[in-house]
């Protein structure tokens, strides 16, 4: 059992501009294993969603099934939470966003969850541009039902069982490129510095927002032939920089070095700043982010930090025209048309 | 006209009659067809018309299949009198069909095979594809003009007034008036030849009554989709499948006309086209669980595939409304016909201990109330509502009492408490506490309150306040209040329709959904052979204890139904504790609606075999 979050609070815990603690925004005691990377893209969410000053109870907490699915209890607390069936939380996040475009939709799915069981349901829900953030805990195997390969397990990676992986592993970043998602990034549970700014910016897209996490299973994926585990994947990072997001309400003071940073502006205001490592990525063409993965691979490198991004894009709600007002707002006055439209409809059919 | 052999008597109706049309689909014959039949509608004669057709687009055979009964029968005769076969693929077949006495209307434009020749019947040739090639140059009027030719043949035939066909054509090109001349001008040729060449009208004909009365002419799905948008749905995910598109379709086109939002041209509704039914169901459950209402529809397939996602619905208590219009299965089956044979998939989906609140509906009136009520009730129990419909119903026009919404009505959102209640409560929110004995909790909706009435929806145990739990006894305790609140749903649930003759209290007849114009009409046959028989209606499951009461009361209880299994007597077996012994089962599941005869003749065979003396008819 890990507990990543502490156990004894100060008096004078600091508030964000709403006046809630970071508390306000935790959950139960995880009941994952000691060490767990999924546990520690929980604490991520929560600092950045604090940090960015959300009321908790106005985002959904959306997920599948499996350890990286159960997380969700054990972050913001004070929101709704749904964890739905293996594989489906794309449809269900669906339903929920149409109901209420207002709330901000943060989804959790393991690579078994999205890559295999739930493929068919991911790939719609990111042709829809859905606006909401999807996070993908991967770490190549499934926890929950201990151990077996994954599919974004690389081909050659040895399981627990002692069996290299024979098939060629899904690489979700790309598939989401391809299908034309509108933000795709890629990070490591341990790197909080990395992920915490993604997560925001994924937050505040307007969208579709993709983030495969790597996140290593420590214990049935943590073995020395695995190249999901955590020694592994710390010495095969590439970062395509350092990222950084400010809120809109903020000021935009930090100094970014000429010649390599970019800067990328959301529609609310917000701004992301990349400062490349990478000069070859542009993240407004997904061919080039899309090339630059492979490229990478091809070196036994996993490429990570913002990969694209469209921060005009359009979500689901605007593509289909639906009322500006949460639908589930709406009421008798606005939705039954009443009895005399009903007659008129009866006339119609005589 | 080449009549029937001597010694055998053409058929004499008036207004009581089977007129079968045999077409190619996709040539333009169901907008004829529907004329000829309204034109009788607006004659005030009940009818009833049924589309046959095979799983294809263009080129395989349809039937359109009109019964006439001004004594107001609407289920399926069986039998034709008149068949209009202007297919030639289907020919052989049709001219079998006709009854001795009846009549073949045919094209002659080719000589009749004389090998399909039979002299009990009458022949009917009009030279369809003569008239056409003589009037029109363009082949694509030919070919829709060609069935206007026969439809004005037959208005002299049977007697139709022609006023009727024209005011029908005026309606019909209401905004493109120049095709009213030559569509009117294709029924008199047809008109016109039949009166030159044959006997007008011959021996079967209609004649104007007053029958119909304020009743409307409306297809089941449809129904459904307008109740969907009178009951304040927002959300629909769905994934096309015969039969039950046409749900959806009738919700968007009444959802285009009444659901957008004067002021700023956006829809107050949302219609995605899922990737699946999977998909589909989530997404109702997701939209659900978030405070709108939501619904699809679908067919068996369909609730296969959805079967998972009900048992988390059933069993995380989340408000889910699924239209089933069944056809006939297993697997891919007769996609085209129509059962009733989705009963047990349905009540029970998903594996574990679970059970669904069915409705049946058996009117296109039926659909549009039952509909609006599901959503009531699956709000109000806070579980999935499965309104199981079919083919019959749901494609076919059917004749219905006309739809009506009480304007003063509310919609029934459940028990869910607000951010004010919340913030007002002292204790800790309990989302599956039985604060009122009934069996159902309170929810909260997402984004209620910053701080209270938050909780975690699982399909994973929980306890009371929907932490996550494995002890036994919290899973049996909620398991037992889940069993509790389906007590409590006999009560919210619509009763039967129990209607008792005279003489009755002996042979029950339990039926539901489409086998009740069936059923119906065998109930007066019966009478007429000195059978007294009441009958009950099923329209929900659970069975409300007046289904048991009237099981118990009579002596032999026939369970009508439109499955091979006898699906509805397993329920009734298993629900209410029956003894299989008392229950007969009356079945048939050929694909096409079950009618009066099938039922009458298992009845008597059954009575008469058991020694129920027959009760004398009252003088
Ligand atoms: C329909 C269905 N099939 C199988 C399972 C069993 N199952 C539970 S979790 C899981 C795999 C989870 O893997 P992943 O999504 O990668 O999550 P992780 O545990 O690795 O975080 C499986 C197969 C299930 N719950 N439902
Ligand atoms: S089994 Fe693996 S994925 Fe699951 S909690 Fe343990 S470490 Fe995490
Ligand atoms: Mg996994």
């Amino acid at each position: 059992m890990s507990f990543f979050k502490p156990a004894f609070r100060h008096p004078e815990l600091p508030t964000n501009e709403l006046g809630f603690t970071k508390k306000n925004y935790e959950g139960s005691i995880s009941t994952l294993c000691a060490g767990c990377g999924h546990d520690s893209i929980s604490a991520a969410i929560v600092q950045s969603i604090f940090e960015l000053s959300i009321p908790p109870h106005n985002i959904a907490k959306m997920s599948g099934i499996g350890c990286s699915s159960k997380t969700p209890t054990y972050f913001l607390g004070n929101s709704h939470g749904f964890n739905s069936v293996h594989g489906r939380m794309p449809s269900v996040a669906t339903g929920a966003n149409m109901a209420n475009r207002e709330m901000i939709y943060v989804g959790v799915s393991g690579d078994g969850d999205t890559a295999s069981i739930g493929m068919g349901q991911f790939t719609h829900a990111v042709r829809r541009n859905l606006n909401m953030m999807y996070v993908v805990e991967n770490n190549g195997c499934y926890g929950l039902t201990k151990g077996q390969d994954s599919a974004t397990a690389d081909v050659g990676s040895i399981s627990k069982k002692g069996e290299p992986n024979p098939f060629e592993a899904i690489d979700l970043a790309s598939v989401a490129l391809q299908l034309g998602a509108t933000f795709v990034a890629r990070s490591f549970s341990g790197d909080k510095n990395q992920l915490i700014p993604l997560i925001k910016a994924a937050i505040s897209h307007r969208g579709f927002a993709l983030i495969d996490v790597i996140s290593p299973c420590v214990t049935f994926n943590n073995n020395p032939g695995s190249t999901k585990n955590y020694e592994h994947v710390r010495d095969h990072l590439a970062a395509t920089g350092t990222v950084d997001f400010v809120p809109m309400r903020e000021e935009i003071t930090a100094d970014y070095g000429a010649g390599t940073a970019q800067e990328v502006t959301l529609h609310d205001g917000s701004v992301v700043h990349l400062q490349k490592a990478d000069a070859d990525l542009n993240v407004n063409d997904r061919r080039s982010a899309l090339k630059l993965i492979k490229d990478y691979k091809a070196q036994d490198k996993i490429l990570t930090g913002l990969l694209y991004m469209d921060a005009d894009s359009q979500d689901c709600h605007e593509t289909i025209g639906t009322s500006k007002k949460a639908l589930r707002t709406l009421g008798e006055s606005e939705l039954c048309p009443g009895d005399k439209a009903l007659q008129a409809i009866n006339e119609s059919l005589r | 006209m080449s009549s029937v052999a001597k010694g055998v008597k053409s058929i004499e109706a008036v207004n009581d009659f089977v007129i079968k049309f045999a077409n190619v689909n996709g040539t333009g014959s169901a907008s004829a067809n529907n004329l000829f039949a309204k034109s009788i509608f607006r004659m005030g004669i009940p009818m009833s018309p049924k589309n046959i057709f095979p799983s294809n687009i263009q080129g395989l055979p349809t039937w359109y299949e009109v019964r006439v009964s001004e004594k107001g029968y609407l289920g399926r005769r069986g039998g034709t009198d008149f068949m209009v076969s202007v297919n030639p693929q289907s020919m052989a077949k049709d001219v079998k069909e006709v009854s001795p006495g009846g009549y073949f209307l045919y094209d002659n434009t080719k000589p009749l095979d004389l090998r399909l020749h039979r002299d009990d019947i009458n022949f009917i040739g009009i030279p369809l594809m003569q008239i056409c090639m003589d009037e029109y140059k363009d082949a694509r009027q030919r070919q829709l003009f060609k069935n206007m030719i026969y439809v004005g043949a037959l208005a002299a035939l049977l007697d139709i007034e022609f006023d009727v066909l024209t005011g029908l054509i005026a309606d019909q090109f209401k905004g493109k008036e120049k095709l009213i001349a030559p569509n009117v001008h294709a029924l008199e040729l047809g008109f016109q030849y039949a009166k030159a060449n044959f006997e007008c009208p011959c021996s079967i004909t209609v004649k104007r009554c007053d029958n119909v009365g304020d009743r409307i002419l409306l297809d089941g799905n449809t129904a459904c989709g307008l109740g969907a948008v009178y009951a304040g749905a927002t959300v629909a995910g769905w994934y096309p499948i015969t039969p039950s598109t046409s749900v959806i379709e009738g919700f968007e086109k009444y959802c285009k006309r009444m659901r957008i939002d004067p002021a700023s041209g956006q829809k107050n509704y949302a219609i995605v086209q899922a990737e699946d039914e999977l998909a589909a169901i989530g997404m109702v459950i997701g939209a659900s669980w978030n405070g709108a209402r939501a619904f699809t529809a679908t067919s068996g397939p369909g609730v296969s595939l959805m079967s998972e996602f009900l048992g988390l619905a059933y069993f995380a208590e989340i408000p889910t409304v699924l239209i089933d219009v069944q056809r006939a299965g297993p697997s891919t089956g007769m996609p085209t016909r129509t059962q009733q044979s989705d009963i047990v998939a349905a009540a029970y989906a998903s594996h574990g201990d679970t059970k669904h609140v069915l409705l049946f509906p058996s009117t296109p009136k039926d659909c549009f109330d039952m509909t609006a009520q599901a959503f009531d009730l699956a709000e109000r129990l806070q579980t999935p509502v499965i309104m199981l419909t079919d083919l019959d119903l749901g494609m076919n026009d059917n004749l219905s009492e006309p739809l009506s919404w009480d304007d003063a009505r509310e919609y029934d959102r459940g028990k869910v408490f607000n951010a004010e209640e919340l913030e007002a409560m002292s204790e800790r929110f309990g989302r599956y506490l039985d604060v009122d004995g009934d069996g159902i909790p309170y929810r909260t909706y997402p984004g209620t309150h910053p701080t209270k009435g938050s909780f975690f929806t699982r399909g994973t145990s929980r306890d009371e306040y929907a932490v996550y739990t494995e002890d036994g006894s919290e899973y049996v305790k909620n398991m037992e209040r889940l069993l509790h609140k389906w007590e409590t749903a006999k009560s919210y649930v619509p009763a039967p329709e129990i209607i008792s003759v005279e003489g009755g209290k002996k042979v029950g007849l339990v039926h539901f959904g489409t086998s009740k114009d069936a059923t119906l009409e065998a109930v007066d046959k019966l009478a007429e052979q000195g059978i007294a028989a009441d009958s009950c209606r099923i329209k929900a499951f659970p069975f409300n204890h007046e289904v048991e009461d009237f099981i118990a009361e009579h002596d032999t209880v026939f369970v009508i139904e439109q499955n091979r299994d006898a699906q509805m007597r397993q329920l009734l077996v298993n629900e209410c504790e029956i003894n299989p012994k008392s229950l007969v089962k009356i079945l048939h599941y050929d694909g096409m609606p079950i009618t009066a005869d099938t039922i009458v003749q298992r009845v008597k065979d059954v009575v008469q075999h058991d020694n129920v003396t027959p009760i004398k008819r009252a003088q």
